[in-house]
């Protein structure tokens, strides 16, 4: 795979890392918000396998998106030690459901690299790019393409 | 806030308080009612968004709102009939007043050419070609008096240093002009109340100026050192000596407002040459600032001038003294003379009149819902608690959290009324749409509206506006023919829109009917074949073709026009009208007119809530829709067809739906004998039995949106937050019974479209 650079401009970004089986993903920490333990959620009917249900956050009522399952890996077995990410997408906010949270780290956009055309529609949907950190691969997850789609669901 | 926007702000919110006055007063007028209560609040209404508009330098605003003014002051004084034509006239200038007013307020620009030909319009009634300026109101026209002009600027009313000359008013020739003419010495003497209620002697003295001519002369004496001058006290008296040829009572009726806030005198004089000069009078008044500016000086010799001035400045804007009004204290016939027509408009006429209320950020109304909204989810949690752990139910403890949940429920219906709201704000911006439609759509429309008073959250109101803008439009651009068409089809020309409100079992029911055509079914079906909504041989009902409106890409207008038709419209209302919890049905009997109903929640907060178990999942049904609960027993219940079940209920057979298999909680139907049946109505009557497994009991819940985070679920209407703290889902009553139905059409398509 050819390294590609994304962006010329070297501004500096922090990102939250985190694990979902044996891969790596993060996303930006400016859109977390909390990091907190797994709760039962409340499931929705006639909703995707990805969205667990809701959650009560302090009276909000806080959707719960099954990342593992979002991006075609497998459905999380929720227990104790899973992690919900709370971030915020557009004017939404949405938990994650993650195995663990593993790292902030902080990298250059010049770091970000282009993600590989491999063949599955899923990875290049939700994959903004990916990066390289002491030997791990860490994928960049477009946070806006994670709730499912309204236009295509209401059809 | 700059204590100048602050006013302003104030002033435009009085503003639209006076702009929906003038309309009611209007509309009441074009009904006929002309007496002189209603062509005077009429006219209040227009006099006072003038003179806090020439406040606030609002030049257009105060030009048209003076046109405007000069009218009505025609019909007031009972020169002008107010006719028909000149109320409808009068209504569109109240629509171009509004204009002028936002336009003020968002700094926009009103289109020139509709003021104009309003202006005009005005001026035309009044059979005078008075210019349409403010001017007009100069000093040329007090021929009596001969005084030196004020230094105060009348862009801000508040003068930049008090170097202005005394007044002198002389007298210069004073020949009784009829034999009619009387002279009246009138002694007023302000009281503190009378500033308290933003009323202004000037405006006061340039209303008797407008009955002849007037002399005035200002007694200052009881005004004290500025060390001990209390701001907001009144020190002044006027006397004015009046020469006209109005009755007492006309001289009178100048001081309604300030009735009682004021000692009044009016005496009649013999008319004689030997009148007291008032100009040495004002001369001899001890009304010199500069002295009292000294004398203060003198009293805090160290404070330096310039903090004496900021304290004078910063004296209440209505106090009577020179600091906040300089034009209305020491030469009050040079107030009634210059073009700042009061720097504290004396809108409070209409708010003195009315009961003591106040005004609150609506953020400080919400905040107290919220803060409510988490007391109850709160106590609700307690409450489960308090069972929990086994307390019976006659100790002091259960009983003491039975008044908390009473207080609590009390507090929440005290702080819901803070925020309801009559309706009327929404209904009274129609008649100008209806007018507008009517105008360009060439139809002759009546509009008639009910139930304005019908409360309902301030949350719901404001959200009603689109949705019902967007009926009426709907209801004259298809729903009423034209005039000629109407008669040939043995109706009046006059087409009527009726709109109206009630409340209806927890709800707020909301009607748009009009008396046109009705909505044409084969053609309404036509279209949606041709736009492919539904198959050719789709059987559908009356019903179900008029429903055919609803989705989304209909329009039955052959041309887009600017009213309604651009094809998104009744899709965008229905859509709106469910994301406030509402629905919207439809009646329609050709020929005779189209019914659209709404039905909206009277609070988008709480909901009183049947709690009920379903597979382990709790779930929460609105008590309003729910008619009874019954165990079904094994006879009563039915199969029909290869999966569907009726249950029969003093012996009407009624639809049974499996809540748990329709939400996809269970794949195995649920033995009818082991759970409950809720007897339920949806909207229009359609009734259906819920099964679910338990009822857990009956509670308020509060209700927090799904969509707010996520989207609608089909099925569920919104979410709430048990004692437990988990998240529960509160059923959609109509949604689940019409849900058959749907699913039913939708297999038929798939059958079609395989076949």
């Amino acid at each position: 795979m050819t390294p590609m650079t994304t962006s010329s401009n070297s501004a500096v970004r922090e990102l939250i890392s985190f694990q979902i089986g044996a891969q790596e993903f993060c996303v930006d920490i400016m859109s977390v918000r909390e990091i907190r333990g797994w709760t039962p959620a409340t499931p929705l009917p006639r909703t995707p396998v990805f969205v667990r249900g809701v959650i009560n956050l302090r009276g909000a009522v806080l959707p719960i998106v099954d990342l593992g399952s979002r991006l075609g890996l497998q459905m999380t077995e929720p227990t104790e030690r899973h992690v919900i990410i709370v971030t915020r997408i557009e004017e939404q906010l949405v938990g994650l459901l993650v195995d663990a949270v593993c790292d902030i780290i902080t990298v250059r956009d010049d770091q970000i690299q282009s993600t590989p055309d491999v063949a599955s529609d899923l990875v290049q949907q939700f994959v903004k790019g990916i990066l390289s950190m002491e030997g791990r691969m860490i994928s960049l997850i477009y946070l806006e393409r994670v709730l499912p789609d309204r236009e295509a669901e209401a059809a | 806030m700059d204590p100048l926007e602050a006013i302003k702000v104030t002033f435009f919110q009085e503003c639209e308080e006076q702009l929906s006055e003038l309309e009611s007063g209007l509309l009441a007028m074009e009904q006929g009612e002309t007496d002189s209560e209603t062509v005077n609040a009429v006219f209040r209404a227009v006099h006072s968004i003038k003179g806090g508009a020439g406040a606030f330098s609002l030049e257009p605003l105060v030009r048209f709102a003076h046109v405007f003014e000069t009218t009505l002051d025609d019909v007031r004084a009972g020169k002008l009939a107010p006719d028909n034509n000149v109320v409808k006239v009068m209504l569109r200038a109240a629509d171009v007043l509004a204009d002028h007013v936002r336009a003020a307020r968002d700094g926009g620009v009103v289109e020139e050419a509709r003021s104009q030909e309003l202006a005009a319009a005005l001026e035309a009634l009044n059979g005078a070609a008075a210019p349409a300026s403010i001017v007009s109101e100069d000093f040329d026209d007090m021929p009596g008096l001969d005084f030196t002009p004020l230094t105060v600027s009348d862009d801000d009313g508040f003068g930049d240093d008090f170097g202005f000359t005394p007044l002198a008013a002389g007298i210069i020739d004073l020949e009784p002009e009829g034999p009619a003419l009387r002279r009246w010495t009138v002694q007023l003497r302000p009281k503190n109340a009378l500033y308290a209620k933003a009323n202004e002697t000037g405006l006061l003295l340039r209303e008797l100026k407008r009955l002849g001519d007037i002399e005035v002369s200002i007694d200052g004496s009881e005004l004290p050192g500025l060390a001990e001058l209390e701001p907001e006290h009144a020190y002044l008296s006027w006397t004015i000596v009046l020469t006209t040829d109005r009755s007492q009572s006309d001289i009178q009726e100048v001081f309604e407002f300030v009735d009682g806030d004021c000692d009044l005198t009016i005496t009649a004089d013999q008319l004689t040459s030997s009148l007291p000069m008032m100009g040495e009078a004002s001369i001899d008044e001890p009304f010199d600032v500069m002295a009292l500016i000294q004398q203060a000086r003198a009293d805090v010799q160290a404070a330096p001038a310039a903090a004496i001035m900021a304290e004078i400045l910063a004296a209440p804007a209505p106090a009577p003294v020179f600091a906040a009004s300089a034009p209305s204290v020491p030469a009050p016939a040079a107030a009634t003379a210059t073009a700042a027509a009061g720097v504290a408009p004396d809108a409070a006429h209409g708010a003195a009149a009315q009961q003591a209320t106040i005004r609150v950020d609506l953020d400080r109304v919400d905040r107290l819902i919220d803060l409510v909204g988490e007391l109850v989810i709160n106590q609700a949690m307690l409450a489960q608690r308090v069972t929990e752990s086994g307390v019976p139910r006659s100790s002091n403890i259960a009983m003491g959290l039975d008044d908390l949940e009473h207080l609590t429920r009390e507090i929440q219906d005290s702080v819901m009324a803070i925020r309801a709201q009559p309706v009327k704000s929404v209904f009274q911006r129609m008649p100008r749409l209806v007018r507008e439609v009517a105008a360009m759509t060439g139809k002759q429309v009546r509009l008639v509206t009910e139930g304005e008073g019908t409360e309902v959250d301030k949350t719901v109101i404001e959200r009603l506006t689109d949705p019902i803008t967007h009926m009426i439009r709907n209801a004259i651009d298809h729903g009423l023919e034209r005039p000629e068409v109407r008669v040939a089809a043995g109706k009046g020309p006059e087409g009527t829109v009726r709109l109206s409100a009630a409340h209806r079992s927890g709800r707020i029911v909301i009607e748009v009917s009009d008396d046109g055509k009705g909505i044409d079914r084969p053609r309404v079906r036509q279209i949606a074949i041709d736009k492919g909504l539904i198959e050719v041989d789709s059987n559908l009902s009356d019903e179900d073709v008029d429903n055919l409106i609803f989705m989304p890409g209909f329009s039955t207008a052959s041309s887009v026009s600017d009213i309604s038709g651009r094809g998104v419209g009744m899709d965008v209302v229905k859509r709106s009208i469910q994301g406030l919890g509402g629905r919207i049905a439809i009646t329609s009997r050709p020929g005779q007119g189209s019914t659209f109903t709404l039905s909206l929640p009277l609070t988008l907060a709480v909901l009183d809530g049947m709690v009920v178990s379903v597979c382990d999942h709790t779930l929460v049904a609105p008590l309003t829709a729910i008619i009874e609960s019954l165990q079904p027993k094994a006879q009563d219940v039915r199969a029909i067809g290869p999966d569907a079940y009726v249950i029969a209920i003093r012996d009407t057979y009624t639809p049974l739906i499996d809540v748990g298999a329709m939400l996809g909680y269970r794949t195995t139907p649920l033995d009818p004998t082991k759970g409950v049946a809720l007897l339920v109505e949806g909207e229009g009557g359609a009734r259906a039995a819920l099964m679910v497994d338990a009822i857990q009991g009956q509670r308020q819940v509060v209700i927090k949106s799904l969509e707010a985070n996520y989207r609608q679920v089909e099925g569920i209407a919104a979410a709430t937050i048990l004692g437990d703290g988990r998240v529960a889902l509160i059923l959609d009553v109509d949604n689940v019974v019409a849900a058959r139905r749907r699913e039913k059409a939708r297999s038929d398509a798939k059958l079609a479209a395989a076949g």
